[in-house]
């Protein structure tokens, strides 16, 4: 709120100095435009004004605009965030706003990155379900209360937004380390009693990509918008890993 | 300068970690080289605990102890994280690590007056 008052005015209105980042793979600089302050006003609102003020060649992904579908991170002075839940307000240093594209995934234009390499690590950790009985039986009934589901539910309302890949040190000096979505993902079918696949995903994990590369500093914990904890089921996952081999059941 | 996204406990605690670790490997060899001098230069030995007592070099040790406790105390909190049922509260265990770490090495140097 403080930091309103240190906005830039130009004529009798209030604006933002924003510098966005604008290239491509080949590389990029910092473009710089003055914002009208609006209240309650988002990032991507910033954005959205840019693109439909001065800049309409201004390339940048959204969809939903209330935090369902993942497609809008960015980075903002500096940290990864959901840019359509991120008010200007809370971020703003100095006055002022920095955006360019997540780190850690190869840039397509402006603030566009392709998500292949991320959604690859998804299926490389084994993220897909494994169906372990045809349409003709029933589906067993899966409590509520047990440990295994209530670990399942703590990952599974991941959006696959990336902010927690770009946000990994580790991704960053090690480009196929699986990284915390994917393991995310991987453990939240762990523990789903329905799925069939752990033999193949454990050992997947546990590969040279895998969960032992994580070194615990929970960048990914701190900056996921919806509040998984990603370094806690990578956790999880060495435990279990752990407990199948002590079992020689690897 | 740290980068923004590194600037949260974990992440210190993190390099911290990783820091102390080099630095003992370090501290290490010249601490058992300086213990050998007990079997062929004992004269040495003497006179180097001597110099040991003066205060600046008592200060640095108090570091050394830092760096000893904050690793070890570092380590099983790593090893717990691992091992034991997950807790989420990594920022306390890591503030826990790191306050007895301090206590460590200020006891170290007060029990030093204590000895002179
Ligand atoms: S806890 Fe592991 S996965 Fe999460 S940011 Fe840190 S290194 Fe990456
Ligand atoms: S775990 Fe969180 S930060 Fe990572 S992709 Fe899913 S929702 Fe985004
Ligand atoms: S636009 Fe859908 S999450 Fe931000």
């Amino acid at each position: 709120m403080e930091a309103q008052a240190e906005h830039v005015t130009t004529g009798d209105e209030a604006s933002v100095h924003v510098r966005v980042w604008r290239g491509d793979s080949g590389g990029g600089q910092w473009h710089i435009y003055r914002v009208p302050v609006r209240r309650n006003q988002t990032v991507l609102d910033v954005v959205t004004w840019i693109q439909q003020n001065p800049a309409p060649d201004l390339a940048y992904r959204f969809a939903c605009r209330v935090g369902v579908c993942g497609s809008c991170a960015m980075t903002v002075n500096g940290e990864p965030r959901w840019t359509c839940r991120t008010h200007v307000n809370r971020v703003l240093r100095d006055g002022q706003l920095s955006i360019a594209p997540l780190r850690n995934l190869p840039v397509v234009r402006d603030l566009v990155c392709d998500m292949t390499p991320f959604f690859d690590r998804w299926s490389e950790a084994g993220g897909g379900f494994v169906p372990g009985i045809d349409r003709h039986r029933p589906l067993p009934a899966i409590a509520p209360d047990t440990l295994a589901r209530r670990a399942a539910d703590a990952a599974i309302e991941c959006i696959n937004c990336a902010v927690c890949y770009a946000a990994c040190d580790v991704v960053a000096w090690k480009r196929d380390f699986l990284g915390p979505a994917a393991l995310n993902r991987a453990w939240s079918l762990v523990n789903d009693e329905r799925d069939r696949g752990n033999r193949e995903r454990l050992r997947a994990v546990s590969g040279d990509a895998g969960c032992h590369n994580c070194h615990s500093q929970q960048n990914c914990t701190q900056y996921c918008p919806n509040l998984l904890d990603p370094a806690g089921s990578i956790a999880g996952l060495k435990r279990t890993v752990m407990r199948a081999v002590l079992k020689g059941e690897f | 300068m740290i980068a923004p996204h590194r600037r949260h406990g974990l992440w210190l605690a993190f390099i911290v970690h990783r820091l102390s670790g080099i630095a003992l490997a370090l501290f290490l060899p010249v601490h058992f080289w300086v213990l050998s001098l007990a079997l062929t230069d004992p004269a040495a030995l003497d006179g180097f605990l001597q110099w040991t007592h003066r205060p600046l070099v008592r200060i640095a040790e108090m570091g050394l102890v830092f760096l000893l406790s904050v690793h070890l105390f570092g380590g099983l909190r790593l090893m717990a994280l691992e091992w034991l049922p997950w807790s989420a509260r990594q920022k306390t265990m890591a503030a826990l690590a790191t306050a007895g770490s301090v206590f460590m090495a200020l006891w170290f140097l007060l029990s030093g007056y204590r000895m002179a």
